[in-house]
This record gives C-alpha cells, structure tokens and sequence, in this order.
C-alpha cells in the first residue's frame, strides 16, 4: 500500500515546519545578536564604526533569510485550515488564539520595523533606528513564544473542556502558563540563539584566518561567543527538563526516546547505541550505561521508569484499541543525535570562553579553533532538526495528545491535490533553500566591503559604510 | 452587535484592508513590466513599494489566523476546501516575497529578468485567485451535511469566479498606477507612463466589475437579500469608481487613489454584506440546508470575549505604526543611478 491523504498531509506538515524552522531559528537568533551589535554601536561612539560595519554586514546577512522566513511562515499559518480542518474545526477555540496573537503581535512589528530599520538608515534618528531593531528582535521572540506556545499546547492540552465534537477553552491563563510549552519555549530559543551565535562564530572565524576586518571579526567572535554559551546552556537544561517531563506527561514518547520496551529496573541504566526491532517489540542490540538512566530521568541514582510495551496496554484499557507506540527508532535516533551536538555545541562554546579567559588578544591568533568553528556552523541546525523529528515523532499517533489522533485530524482533500501541492511546495522549498544557503554564503565570504561601488545592492540596498556608519558617526 | 457579528465584520475589515493595501503592491508589481523601460526605472518601481509590501501582506495572515481563532468552521472548511486554490496563492506569494530581496544579489540581467518575473507572476496569481475566493465565497462551495467539501479543482472555475478574479486583478492593477501617481516624482517619463497606465487599465477594470457585479445579480442573486441600507454599498462602489476617471483626467492624484481605495472597500463589504444578510459564511451549492451558518460557524463566547480585548489593544496599534511607516517613507521616488536608496530626494 503507498501512501494515503494522512500520509502525503503529514509529510507535508513535517516538511513545511521543518523548511519554515531552518530559516526562522536564524531570524530569531540573529535579530538579537544584531540588536546587541547595534546597541553598542550607540552606546560606544567612538566605536560606532566598528560595530555599524558589524551591524550592516550580519543585517545584510538576517535580511537574504528574514524574507523566506516570512514567506514560509504564511504556509504554516495556512496550512491547517488546508490540511487539517477536522483539526481546525476542533481545536480552533483555543489552538487559533495563539496564532491570532502571532500574528498581531509580533508578524505586524517586524515586517513593519524591518523596513524602518534598513531602509530608513538615512531618515530615522539613530535612537528611533535602534528602536526598530529592537522591536525586530523582539518581535521574533514574541513569534517563537506564541507559536512554541500553541506547539506546546499540542501535546500536553490544558485549559479545556470538550463539548460535542470541539475542544472549547475554559482557561488562557491556563494555557499561557503551560510549563511544558514554556520549555519548549525555552528550549527553542536556546537553540536559536545557538543557530545565529554559531553563525556569527563561524563567519567570523573566516575572516579572521584570513586577517580580513580583524577589528570587526574579533569583536564579532566574542559577541558570538557569549551568544553561544548562553545558547547552548539554555538549550540543553531546558532540553534536559523538557525530555524529564515528557516521562510523566507523555510516558510513550519517553519511552522511545529509550527505546525502552519493558519497565526498567530501578537503578535504570541508559542505552547508548541500540539496534531496535519494532516487529518483535524488542532491541537486539542494546549498550547500555548503569546508573545514567535514572540519573537523567530523576537526577538521582534511583527510580525506573514504564516501557513501550505495558504503556501500550494501559492505553489500549483506558482509551480503546489501537497502536499507540510511536515510530521508536525514529525517536531514538534523533534524539540521540540531537544530544550528541548539543554536547559538541557546549564543548565548542566554552572551549572558546576559556580560551578567550586564558589567551585574551591571543583568540584571534588561536588558528586550530577557529577552523574548528568553521564546521560548527551547521551543527545547531542540525539539532533542531532532530529534536522536532523527536518530539513531533514522538507524538504519534495523537494530533492532540490523549485527544485527537492525527488520523482524525486530516482534511478529506483528494490524493491528488495534496500530492500536486506536496511537490509544487517541495520544489519551491528546495529553491529556496538551495538559494538562501548559496546567498549566505556569498555575501558571508564576500566580507565587508570598503567601496561603496564594489558591492551588490540588494533591493533593500546595503549601504555598508564605506565612509563609515552614517547615523552613528554624524553625532560625534 | 454581538461578539460574532462583531468578529464577522472584523474578518471582513482584515479582508478589506489586505486587499486595500497589497492591492497597489500587487498592481505595482503587475505593471512593471509594461512600465518600466530601464533598470534605473525598473529599481524605482520597486522603491515605490519596497518599504510597505511586506506589512501589506501580514493582513492576508491576520486574516486567516483571526478566522481560525473566531470562525474555525469557516475557516477549516474554506481553506480545505479550495485547496488547490491556496496552494496555487501560497506558490506565488512565496516567489514573490524572495524576489524582492534576491533580485540585487547578483549582479547579472538574467538573474534580475528572473526574479522581476517571479514578482510579476507572483502578483497576478494571488491578485486572481484572491478575486476568485472572494467569488465562490458568495457562489459557495459543494459542501455535504458533514461540513466537507465534495468536487475538484476545475469546478472552481466558474463563469462568475473567473470574472471575479478578473475584475479584482484588474482593480489591483488601476490601484496600483494610482498609488505610482502619489508616489513617483512629477517630472518623470515614468510618472506620465503610470498616468497612462490607469486610464487604460481603470476602463478595463470597470468594464469588469461591471461585468461580475451583473453576473452576480442575475446568476447568483447577490443582491437579493439586500435592504435599502446596504444596496448603498454596491452603489457607493460604482460612483467611487467612476469619480477615479474624473480624478485621472483632471489630474487630481491623490482623489484617484482615494477613489480606488474606497472602490476595494466597497467591493468588499458588499461582498460580506451578502454574507451577512443571509446570515451564512460559506453556502454549500448542494443544498442550502448544508451552508455554514454565522452562528453555527463561530468560536465560542469565552474565546471571542479575549480575542475581543485582543483586537482592541492590537488593531489600532497595528494600523498606528503602519501609517507611521508609511509617513517616514512619503517622498516621492525617481528613477536616478544609484538604485533606491537615492532614488528619494
């Protein structure tokens, strides 16, 4: 049997978040950094020329992202009335106010402040233009808060009551403070702030082997670097807590995320490398650390924790029939991938504030590291990937958990029109990713240009300062 | 009023405002290729909306989340139902929304000629299938006592939908000469073009609107359930459009861009005017009985109390800001060397 409606309008779902993700944890992350950037250059004017460059270089680079990001989010907003309306119809009462207030509280501030900011460096106030980054930056924060908010809501639903065949609201406080959407919430935002710092690490680290702009590159590392410490920390306790929770609240999900079939004995050991067999419900192979299981699930040395299998009969006595295992291997794999950068993340971030402490001025010479950053550039991007292939996975087969099935929730679309738009959006997103990538990279090893006349101007022409960072430097 | 005649007519203002304002962007981006001769003129056509397009667009997005959050029914059933509509208008706006920031970031002709055909294309397609949405929101879709809508992407093209789409691409396109009118320097060759442009393009327009006005009266009935009070608006709509010739020939710009202005206002409140009367979201063209009800169709109170205070805080911020941006860019543009950051004076 190919694949059905359910299976075309999943992939389609998974797609278009994870495309939509791979640009927006950049815009998120990098809005701030840019902020911070250009706050100095207000603050120091005497080094308003060193961080303005810095600030229309990275600019350059957030606004060839910002667009697609905008573009692959009005899919995102769409696509549940598309493909999902039985979930719509269901859960609109509560699921639509979040996206509501996304949209009207942050997507209005930052495609309208973006436009101040870049084109209007020649006719805002330099307070006013800081203004509007910051509006940017907090705008995408405030996205990611509502969106993560209504994701969070997802699988663990509070604040509700079901009447007839709709999910009605009973509390939005409730629902705001979802502590489990408030992990997430904290958990993306570490690895936003992950994605841009190493962004920014990387970019920098180029420059600076090369000797190019080692004024702005330097400083731009150690931006980058506290960026990425912050990131990485903030990402991996929130994960910590978030995977921790996830063992009380959706204990299948967890589960698999050991790929643990039985309940476990008490210490429980945590499986390393694991050959899952998900026919015969077992593993075949399994390497497995003592003592680390119950450390990571309670932080102590005791306590177990209920297997796939016994899980699977308590659902079926409370909920009725049906397979309620998630794709395990798939859950497993990701998650472990997804741990393995976050360490290597963490590894990179402090190795570098350490160097930075022992070394001072010496950082920019330490040649070893800064190649090394150079391949650290795609690792956050990576992790997220695999951390929503963890977490959506792993909600299987619920829509909304223990309410909706994901089965229930899809569209009565025709095979055809789903399939037709499947590819038509997959090409669109290839190109644009393919495009974004290649841009980034072109205007990334470009560097910043010294006359005005040797650069490309983009629609929103970059003006970078070859006579310097105009609205800073006039007030001097 | 009640909160779900309130979240009625506020859906139909988000609807309204989307296409008031991306209307001058996508008609802007629709005669570029008849206006602009050079590079030089071609980057100042852009400037002319470079600053605004992308809040313009936010209001297609607020208007699908404030339904989802008011009138889930409506909303699940519409955008699934015309599916294949929306994905077409999703293709389009994703091209268009990069072509704006890729077409200078490479210096090549080929390059630019590709991405000013994305923008084009990505503005008549949406400016179409928004016009034909509108449409079969008042022709209605097959929808069956389930909710679900039966039929396939060729029955979305009726005679009255596709004169639909027509009229509302060609109104974008008078718009958006009018909006050049206020926006491009006076003593250009570009500007007398853009004059050109919208008497041309407005005698098209009329004659469409025209048209689908007529078609709706005798095919669909549009105007049947209407009293004295909102027949004011399909009548305020043709005297706004026809005052938009006057304004163009008198050389009183800013009156015909007002004009066209009022003319989407009016076009689209009729549109939810006989909705609304009929006290129906979405008719279902199978039996009348199956047309997603006003009532049946909305959130319940709890939610619409909180989006109510939502709107209130937020709407008119938004719409503060917006003309702010709005004002900070109110130079004219002309088409000078040097793209857009000099092409203001």
């Amino acid at each position: 049997m190919g694949p059905d409606v359910l299976d075309l309008s999943r992939f389609q779902f998974a797609s278009t978040s994870i495309f939509h993700f791979f640009f927006v944890s950049l815009t998120v992350g990098l809005a701030f950094l840019i902020a911070v950037m250009e706050t100095i250059a207000f603050v120091r004017k005497d080094r308003a020329h060193i961080y303005g460059n810095m600030t229309n270089f990275f600019g350059h680079l957030f606004l060839i992202n910002f667009a697609v990001g905008v573009v692959t989010g009005i899919v995102q907003e769409f696509q549940f009335g598309m493909n999902w309306s039985q979930y719509s119809k269901f859960v609109g009462n509560i699921f639509g106010v979040p996206l509501a207030l996304e949209v009207l509280m942050a997507f209005f501030l930052e495609s309208t402040f973006i436009a101040l900011w870049w084109f209007g460096k020649d006719r805002l106030r330099p307070a006013l233009r800081l203004a509007s980054i910051w509006l940017v930056a907090i705008g995408t924060q405030i996205s990611a808060f509502w969106i993560v908010l209504a994701n969070g809501w997802m699988h663990h639903p509070v604040g509700y009551e079901v009447v007839g065949d709709q999910a009605f609201l009973t509390s939005f406080s409730q629902v705001v403070f979802n502590y489990k959407a408030w992990l997430y919430f904290l958990h993306v935002q570490g690895s936003a702030w992950s994605v841009a710092a190493f962004l920014v690490l990387g970019i920098s680290a180029y420059h600076l082997l090369r000797k190019q702009d080692v004024e702005v590159f330097s400083r731009s590392l150690r931006i980058g670097l506290v960026f990425a410490v912050i990131g990485s920390v903030f990402s991996a306790t929130s994960g910590h807590r978030a995977a921790q929770v996830a063992r009380y609240d959706q204990p299948m999900k967890f589960a698999a995320m050991e790929a643990q079939w039985e309940t476990s004995t008490s210490p429980a050991p945590w499986s390393a490398v694991a050959i899952i067999n998900e026919k015969e419900q077992r593993n075949t192979f399994n390497v497995e650390i003592p003592y680390l299981g119950s450390l990571l699930a309670y932080n102590r040395l005791t306590g177990n924790y209920e297997g796939l299998i016994p899980l699977q009969e308590r659902y079926e006595r409370e909920l009725g029939p049906g397979n309620y295992i998630p794709p395990v291997t798939w859950v497993y794999w990701n998650f472990r991938i997804m741990v393995g950068i976050g360490m290597l993340m963490l590894l990179a971030a402090f190795g570098g504030a350490f160097l930075w402490w022992r070394r001072r001025d010496r950082l920019n010479d330490t040649r070893w590291y800064l190649r090394a950053l150079l391949f650290t550039i795609p690792l956050p991007w990576i992790a997220n990937f695999c951390g929503w292939i963890t977490t959506e996975m792993g909600r299987q087969p619920f829509m909304v958990y223990g309410l909706l099935t994901t089965v229930e929730g899809v569209s009565a679309n025709s095979y055809g029109e789903v399939l037709v738009g499947l590819i038509g959006l997959w090409i669109v997103y290839l190109a644009l990713i393919g495009l974004d990538i290649y841009l980034l990279a072109v205007t990334a090893r470009a560097g910043i240009h010294h006359k005005p006349e040797a650069q490309m101007s983009a629609a929103p022409a970059p003006n970078y300062a070859g006579e310097g960072f105009q609205g800073y430097e006039r007030r001097n | 009023m009640d909160l779900v005649t309130l979240w009625f007519w506020l859906i139909a203002l988000t609807f309204t405002l989307y296409f008031f304002l991306e209307g001058f962007d996508f008609g802007v981006d629709i005669l570029r290729p008849f206006l602009a001769k050079n590079e030089a003129e071609e980057r100042a056509l852009v400037g002319t909306i470079g600053p605004f397009w992308d809040g313009n667009e936010v209001w297609a997005i607020a208007a699908a989340g404030v339904m989802f959050s008011t009138f889930p029914v409506w909303y699940g059933t519409l955008f699934s139902g015309l599916y294949p509509v929306f994905v077409i208008i999703l293709l389009s706006l994703l091209m268009r929304g990069v072509s704006f920031e890729y077409r200078n970031q490479v210096d090549q002709q080929r390059w630019r000629s590709f991405w000013d055909w994305m923008s084009f294309l990505g503005s008549l397609v949406p400016s179409f299938f928004w016009g034909l949405t509108m449409a079969k929101l008042i022709e209605g879709l097959p929808i069956n006592a389930d909710e679900r809508v039966l039929g396939g992407f060729a029955e979305v093209f009726t005679p009255f939908s596709v004169v639909g789409g027509l009229a509302t691409t060609l109104l974008f396109m008078l718009h958006g000469a009018n909006f050049l009118l206020l926006r491009l320097h006076k003593d250009t060759e570009l500007y007398n073009r853009a004059r050109a442009a919208a008497l041309f393009w407005g005698a098209l327009a009329t004659v469409a609107i025209l048209a689908f006005v007529f078609m709706g009266y005798v095919t669909e009935g549009l105007f049947n359930s209407f009293g004295v009070v909102p027949w004011l608006f399909p009548v305020a709509a043709a005297l706004t459009l026809g005052s938009i010739w006057y304004g163009l020939t008198r050389r009183r710009d800013v009156l015909a861009f007002l004009m066209s202005s009022l003319t989407i206002v009016f076009s689209t409140v009729t549109i939810f005017i006989a909705l609304y009367t009929r006290q129906v979201v979405l008719p279902s063209t199978l039996n009348p009985e199956y047309s997603l009800g006003l009532r049946e169709s909305a959130s319940q109170p709890y939610t619409l109390v909180l989006m109510t205070w939502v709107g209130a805080i937020f709407l008119p911020l938004i719409i503060g800001y917006q003309v702010w941006n709005y004002y900070i860019f109110r130079e004219r543009v002309r088409p000078d060397e040097g793209g857009l950051n000099k092409g203001y004076d």
